[in-house]
């Protein structure tokens, strides 16, 4: 048998390993650190088709990640797809006329969105609504488009 | 046929009579989950046992087969110039499936069937009785403390084996094959969803490592006490725990990822 | 009312105990009582069932039938902590000697009192050696049970027996595997505790000539019934073959040495 000590310091050992292992899987490997992002604030913006978006999807300026969608809705009256973003509170001076688009992250990729800065002078704030949408591109939709006007030459 | 007949519906009944005990075990075992953890030392014994010796196996498997994913994922991948994505497809298969099931698998292969060992034979050689004549409770004594470690390894164990095989991934890919090494970490980090995934493959690793123990532990208390009824005994904890392990991984998969 | 007058002298009353296992019947209708403050044996061939009598005693069994009162208590109608505190007051020297194998000596013999007593550990040391002192295996306290021989672990197991000071000692065939001279030390171990602080005491053993020596009274058991009972000298002199032939050891007579089986030239 092994004298106490060790034996007790071998598991003490053990257990840093495994919740430093989980440690690593919790803010390494998954998307835990853009969770944190807990201040900030709520737009929305409406999409004829908001494709393969989902919850937890990035949301982009620039390339650069500022917040995520929260939530995706279908209203029932004018049939479009509203999505909840939420917005690092320190992005607080997004132009309130900026569009926002749905991209593809390379052509398997998943789906994000992207907005683009306007001009104005005021600010999107809480509850904002951004007015410019750009749906997702469906590829099945493109393909469909492309044989048809062939056809029609 | 009569006979047939009847040799079924006593297995059946055997069967039946035997989920009975196991469950009843449990249900003692449990009812003194409290009085043991306020006795840490009793556990952290087991944790040696259970955990510590289990640590090399999961190490050494858990980068091998990481290894193997950054190999074969890089030939799939790469035909559809989708490298970036290796680190995603290393993370989740890791996380979501292999992680668990597969530490699970070695976990009883390797701290189950000692535990069954170690019961039965305390039982053949009449241990339990005698601490049960000194009024002392093996289940309470002996049972609890091994569950408890059990439940509380497995976790640790399946964590400890994803990150070494995300690393070994990563060392194949990454190191070897030349995929991006940015690309690799921060498409990984923004696929791999903690609640969904990492969250999930906790739940699934406490889940496998309450049952194998349970398992093994009850084979063990349940054995007939002879070498040969021990040594039967403990097969069956590898057998019966590895066809658990599996089952249980389809229905927690399909109850946390699909839409079954 | 007989059984009232019974009871405050006897610390364990059996009265028409069966106990059968799978088919075979172990007990059928027996009844016993054991004697306060004294040396109670129990003898009878081997495969008979004495040990199957203590484990019903200890509670670790329960008769189809009968009753079993120890200390006032029915024992098999106790619930699980009543029984628990009823079996701190009687230890069991198991025929293995059940040692727990991965703690040496010393552990296994402090073990009991570390579990029931919150003792300091200095006193628990003394309470053990004095144990492994009345035992001679003092000298062996730090040794493993695998590296003891079978006669060691027997009396190892009897220090643990009695490390708690229990009110009634099973001893099951605490002579057995004994050379002569720890024989002689062991019986006259088992005499003194049981003289000196009014211990009960209950052997189970084949070795007639030491056993007759210390016991009190003594139970002669036989195809589950209780063929023979007295004091040591009521039964030497005894008019019964059965009771002869057992304490006289021959092999033929009324009790067969045989486990019951067909006909041996049947079966060749
Ligand atoms: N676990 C068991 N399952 C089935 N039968 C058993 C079991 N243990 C003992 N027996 C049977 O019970 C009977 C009595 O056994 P027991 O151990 O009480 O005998 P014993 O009188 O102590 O014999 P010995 O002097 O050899 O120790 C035996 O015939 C044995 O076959
Ligand atoms: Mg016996």
């Amino acid at each position: 048998m092994q004298n106490p000590k060790s034996l007790e310091t071998l598991v003490g050992l053990f257990v840093v390993i495994g919740i430093g292992a989980l440690f690593f899987l919790g803010l390494n490997v998954s998307n835990l650190a853009s969770y944190s992002d807990t201040d900030g604030y709520t737009i929305t913006a409406r999409f004829e088709n908001s494709g393969g978006l989902k919850v937890r999807s990035p949301v982009s300026v620039a390339g650069v990640r500022i917040g995520r969608v929260t939530a995706i809705d279908f209203d029932n009256t004018s049939y479009e797809s509203v999505v909840q973003m939420k917005i690092g509170a320190q992005y607080n001076t997004l132009p309130d006329d900026s569009s926002a688009s749905i991209f593809t992250a390379g052509l398997l990729g998943e789906q994000y969105i992207g907005l683009q800065t306007g001009a104005s002078e005021d600010y999107l704030t809480h509850n904002s609504e951004l007015e410019l949408t750009q749906s997702a591109i469906v590829l099945e939709e493109i393909i469909g488009q492309f044989l048809f006007s062939e056809k029609e030459n | 046929m009569i006979t047939f007949l009847s040799t079924i519906g006593h297995s059946v009944i055997a069967t039946l009579t035997k989920t009975g005990r196991g469950a009843l075990f449990l249900k003692q075992t449990l009812s003194y989950t409290f009085s043991v953890l306020c006795q840490p030392r009793l556990i952290s014994k087991q944790l040696f046992s259970v955990g510590v010796l289990t640590i090399l196996i999961i190490t050494i498997s858990g980068l091998f087969v990481g290894m193997v994913l950054g190999l074969q994922g890089y030939y799939i991948l790469s035909d559809f110039g989708a490298e970036e994505t290796l680190g995603v497809m290393i993370a989740a298969s890791l996380v979501r499936e292999l992680g668990p099931v597969v530490s699970a698998l070695l976990f009883a292969g390797r701290a189950g069937s000692s535990l069954t060992a170690e019961i039965g034979l305390m039982k053949a050689t009449e241990q339990l009785s005698g601490m049960e004549m000194m009024a002392v409770d093996p289940i309470q004594r002996i049972v609890c403390p091994r569950f408890l470690a059990g439940c509380l390894s497995m976790p640790l164990l399946a964590a400890i084996f994803s990150m070494v095989g995300i690393l070994g991934g990563q060392l194949v890919g990454v190191s070897l094959l030349g995929v991006d090494e940015g690309a690799f970490w921060s498409q990984m980090q923004s696929s791999i969803d903690f609640y969904d995934d990492i969250l999930n493959g906790v739940i699934k690793s406490v889940v496998f490592g309450f049952v194998v123990t349970w398992i093994s532990l009850f084979e063990g208390y349940d054995a007939i006490p002879t070498s040969e009824g021990v040594s039967r005994a403990t097969t069956r904890t590898v057998v019966y725990s590895s066809f658990a392990i599996l089952g249980m991984d389809f229905i927690l998969t399909a109850l946390m990822f699909g839409d079954i | 009312m007989e059984e009232n007058n019974t009871q405050n002298s006897s610390l364990v009353t059996i009265r028409n105990l069966s106990f059968a296992r799978e088919q075979r019947v172990i007990f059928d209708n027996a009844s016993l009582d054991i004697q306060h403050g004294k040396i109670t044996a129990i003898m009878g061939p081997s495969g008979s069932g004495k040990t199957t009598l203590l484990k019903l005693i200890g509670g670790q069994l329960s008769p189809s039938q009968g009753s079993i009162v120890v200390d006032g208590q029915h024992i098999n109608q106790l619930n699980r902590s009543e029984l628990y505190a009823l079996r701190k007051k009687m230890g069991m020297l198991f025929q293995s000697g059940a040692l727990l194998t991965d703690i040496n000596v010393f552990d296994n013999v402090a073990y009991p009192i570390r579990e029931h007593t919150a003792l300091p550990e200095s006193i628990i040391r003394t309470l053990v050696l004095m144990k492994l002192q009345a035992v001679g295996l003092r000298g062996a306290r730090l040794l493993y049970p695998n590296e003891l021989s079978g006669g060691m672990a027997r009396r190892v197991a009897l220090a643990r027996a009695i490390a708690l000071d229990p009110m009634m000692v099973m001893y099951d065939e605490p002579f057995t595997g004994q050379d002569p001279i720890s024989m002689g030390v062991l019986v006259k171990l088992i005499k003194t505790l049981n003289d000196s602080v009014g211990l009960t005491s209950i052997i189970v053993s084949h070795d007639v000539e030491e056993t007759a020596a210390i016991a009190d009274y003594i139970y002669i058991m036989s195809s589950g019934k209780i063929i023979g009972q007295g004091t040591p000298q009521e039964l030497q002199q005894s008019k019964s073959e059965w009771v002869q032939q057992f304490m006289n050891g021959k092999p033929d007579g009324p009790v067969k040495f045989h486990y019951s089986s067909d006909n041996y030239f049947d079966d060749l």
